[in-house]
């Protein structure tokens, strides 16, 4: 079924900050601060200086309590007009490819004229809490009324209350890292090392290349003395990444390394979408629109599909609702949280069994042209600060898609933490 | 914060030995205000002969509200002495008898425009030797006046009269600051001058392209224009992205990220202007850079980056822009008083910066470029303070600081000004000039 929306949704540009590691040369900077960064270039390279949008939707994964309105917060640090709303939206990495999809949706309703959808995440300016224990009973002191209950609450803290908590990488509900949950995946489809550290390679020498052919011109503003992505290795090899150690999953079977997973990134994306009216009023050219996205979540905890599959279970419902092939895309955008992410992901869909018992299909959705994967590179070159990655990808493949021409297509892929995936359409004008 | 010599003798213990000793005192510049005079005093108008320029001077005084003077008796602001009628040396007599009283008593930020013809086209060798003479005069004026003022020589071609308001304008008011002993060559206009509706918007609906606008110079240039009425195009590399994100907010205009010496960089400003502005009516080629060695240790990458970015990328954009500007529109290139005087361990920079003086008096006599009525000039720019010269050893600025007439670095905004100026519409008479912002520097022609 096709549903007929009202009007459409375009992409008219975006910007993002070059990605640092963690501890890099963002370490001081907030999210805050990194996301007005992200805005203002987005701002400068438009000419939105003074405007007001229908509205900007952002998030972070990890935040401050401080932070609790960030994206609002931003946007008065900014150049747009402070009349211009804004809300702060948290899907793990699904986030900014989900408040792509709500813009665009407010804009196809004509709720909205026009709206920024970004994300911001610091790996290094990180909250730091106090252990569950030592936070209720600093509570309890508070509550007192006077000096002497107050100290009488304080003599129950005891020395093993003591001690702080940053924020882990690790599934509340079944306490492995994200890593190890690949790990598990990755060996049940049989991905391996070489199939990742080539990928991995290909991801970075793709990235160089964009770069050489300055693809990221008009796509990224140079911040805090870093104009490229720090994470980037333009020389990198599978020979080189052969030599690193496995770091997720155990003994023979390991294949994940530090050179085929995504470090802990900083960094900041922002889209700016619009009616094709607004686009025109502004003098500003459609790139692409954003034809439909879908989520899917996977039950990892008690069934037993991998934290990192959902995408593979949201595609095919995308692709009925729009009534597509796997194969009638252009390019494909598949985020690399892990190298194997992405190869199990398109295993799974060149599975017939997957196929048809898991996502209840006639047939497998086959397989997509390798030479249309993350031409420009992904995350595994170019750092993944969490939040920010839906933004990366939706500028960057706005930009693809208009310069391959009206009617081109796109598929985007995201993986997320608790088992939800994020996927959407985009179509080149 | 590093020592700076003019802020120590300004007051306290540092004026009172700068006085004992004879120690120059820089004076704090007259520049632009919006919503301020041209010029704030009489302005004594006189002239050799018939005069038909003085004539001129006057009605534009009287439009701007400025009083004119006709005897140097008061203090006056300016002077304006039209010798376009000289016909010998002995005729010089005229300057002296009126300039040299009115130096006696002229005004802090003072101003001295003598109007002459160019000597080229004198009809008798002697006419030739007065005309040629009032350029020495008024050299020698700017070097002998005191607290902050300026001496400049404005040459006006054959039936060009008309032409000369929007210069003499631009040496009364605050604008020319910091240019002094220049020569402005006023020939007849390229297209129609057109006077601004308000002259604290000169530059009102125009789209303004200036390169290398991230930082200093070129911030100050984007800042100006923007100031007086021009959209801003500000364009410089990606590695600049954050700072020129910061200019192009702050100025309500727009980011354009490239790299100059790129094939095409000229073709995406074009695409850029006309898609988002809908055209472009002025650019300024200020994008530089400086590979210092001295020649015998220049290797060919740092001769070749040099050239390529300072000279050859705007001789390769030019091919895109000229087409596509707007008729009637101005060009502005950024020289330096490197190209004028040459500078130790800058055959590179004095290489491209001398070729832009000569990129802009050939591009100015074009045909294509005269049939769109564009007008082509150029500023070199002396000691001027930025953060680069910031970083200039002590003795170095300091010498720099004050190897000049007005005893003073220039500012950023002094550049800008007459980068502003050439790109008036008011302003269609001056083309091919190239105009040193240099406080009179002794270095150099």
């Amino acid at each position: 079924m096709t549903t007929a929306s009202p009007r459409r949704a375009a992409i008219l540009g975006g910007n993002r900050i070059p990605f640092a590691r963690q501890f890099g040369p963002y370490a001081n900077a907030s999210n805050q601060d990194m996301f007005t960064a992200a805005l203002e270039g987005l701002v400068a390279r438009y000419g939105l200086a003074g405007e007001r949008l229908g509205e900007v939707v952002g998030g972070a994964v990890i935040k401050h309590a401080r932070d609790f309105n960030l994206t609002r917060e931003a946007v008065l640090g900014s150049s747009l007009a402070p009349e211009t709303t804004a809300y702060d939206v948290q899907q793990a990495c699904g986030t900014g490819l989900e408040n792509a999809i709500l813009v665009s949706n407010k804009i196809k309703l004509g709720q909205i004229e026009s709206g920024i959808a970004g994300g911001v995440d610091t790996a290094s300016d990180a909250p730091i809490m106090v252990t569950e224990k030592l936070r209720r009973k600093l509570l309890k002191i508070n509550r007192q009324k006077t000096t002497v209950d107050m100290a009488k609450s304080a003599l129950a803290i005891r020395p093993g209350d003591i001690g702080i908590e940053t924020p882990a990488n690790t599934e509340p509900r079944t306490g492995l890292s994200m890593g190890e949950h690949m790990a598990i995946t990755a060996k049940k489809w049989g991905i391996t090392r070489e199939a990742q550290d080539e990928l991995a390679a290909l991801s970075h020498q793709n990235l160089a290349k964009a770069y050489d052919n300055g693809f990221f011109d008009d796509l990224m503003t140079s911040y805090l003395g870093l104009a490229k992505d720090q994470n980037l290795r333009a020389d990198s090899t599978v020979e080189k990444l052969a030599k690193l150690k496995p770091v997720f999953g155990k003994g023979e079977g390991a294949t994940m390394t530090a050179g085929n997973s995504t470090p802990l990134t900083d960094g900041a994306s922002a889209v700016l979408l619009g009616s094709e009216e607004w686009a025109a009023e502004h003098n500003l050219t459609v790139q692409a629109y954003l034809v439909d996205g879908e989520v899917a979540a996977v039950d990892y905890v008690h069934g037993d599909e991998g934290l990192l599959m959902a995408p593979a279970y949201a595609v095919p419902r995308l692709l009925a609702r729009q009534g597509l092939s796997l194969q009638d895309f252009d390019y494909y955008e598949i985020h690399e949280a892990f190298a194997s992410t992405v190869l199990s992901t398109m295993k799974a869909w060149e599975d017939e069994e997957f196929c048809t018992q898991r996502l209840g299909l006639e047939k497998p959705l086959g397989s997509i042209d390798r030479s249309k994967l993350n031409v420009n590179g992904s995350s595994l070159a170019a750092g993944h600060p969490f939040a920010a990655t839906g933004g990366r990808i939706v500028a960057s493949l706005a930009k693809m898609l208009h310069e391959k021409g009206p009617g081109s297509r796109g598929l985007i892929s995201i993986c997320a933490a608790g088992g939800q995936g994020v996927v959407a359409i985009l179509e080149g004008a | 914060m590093a020592f700076n010599y003019g802020q120590f003798v300004s007051g306290g213990i540092g004026k009172q030995l700068a006085t004992t000793l004879g120690l120059p005192r820089p004076t704090k510049l007259r520049r632009h205000k919006v919503g301020g005079s041209l010029i704030p005093g009489e302005v004594l108008v006189a002239g050799h002969g018939e005069a038909p320029v003085a004539e001129r001077v006057r009605h534009l005084l009287s439009d701007a509200g400025v009083k004119v003077a006709t005897s140097p008796s008061t203090s006056v602001a300016g002077v304006v002495l039209d010798l376009t009628a000289v016909e010998t040396p002995a005729d010089l007599e005229t300057l002296r008898g009126v300039v040299g009283p009115a130096l006696k008593t002229l005004a802090p930020t003072g101003r001295v425009i003598v109007i002459g013809r160019p000597p080229e086209s004198a009809t008798s060798v002697a006419q030739a030797a007065a005309r040629r003479a009032v350029e020495g005069i008024v050299r020698s004026i700017g070097k002998e006046m005191r607290g902050g003022g300026t001496a400049n020589t404005v040459l006006v071609a054959e039936g060009a009269d008309a032409g000369v308001d929007a210069t003499v304008r631009f040496l009364l008011s605050g604008r020319s600051a910091y240019v002094s002993a220049q020569v402005f060559h006023v020939a007849k206009p390229v297209g129609d001058v057109a006077a601004p509706a308000d002259w604290d918007k000169p530059l009102a609906g125009k789209v303004a392209v200036v390169t290398g606008a991230a930082r200093g110079i070129g911030a100050a240039i984007a800042d100006t224009l923007a100031r007086d009425g021009a959209t801003i195009i500000a364009v410089d590399m990606p590695q600049a992205g954050g700072p020129l994100a910061e200019v192009a907010n702050r100025l309500g205009g727009t980011a354009l990220q490239l790299d100059v010496t790129a094939e095409d960089a000229g073709a995406k400003i074009v695409e850029h202007a006309q898609a988002r502005h809908g055209g472009f009516d002025i650019v300024v080629h200020n994008a530089g850079i400086t590979r210092d060695k001295l020649l015998a240790n220049t290797e060919a990458d740092r001769w070749d980056s040099v050239l390529q970015v300072n000279l050859l990328s705007i001789l390769r954009m030019n091919e895109a822009l000229i087409p596509a500007i707007n008729d009637g529109g101005h060009i502005v290139n950024v020289s330096s008083i490197a190209g004028i005087a040459g500078n130790r361990g800058q055959t590179n920079y004095a290489a491209s910066k001398a070729g832009v003086i000569g990129m802009t008096q050939s591009l100015a006599a074009d045909k294509a470029v005269l049939k769109k009525g564009i007008t082509v000039n150029a500023v070199a720019p002396g000691f001027i303070e930025t953060e680069m010269t910031a970083k200039v050893p002590f003795a170095t600025r300091e010498v720099g600081r004050l190897m000049n007439s007005l005893s003073q670095g220039g500012q950023p905004v002094d550049v800008a000004e007459t980068i502003g100026f050439f790109a008036w519409d008011a302003n269609r008479a001056v083309t091919g000039n190239t105009v040193r912002v240099c406080g009179q520097m002794l270095m150099g022609a």
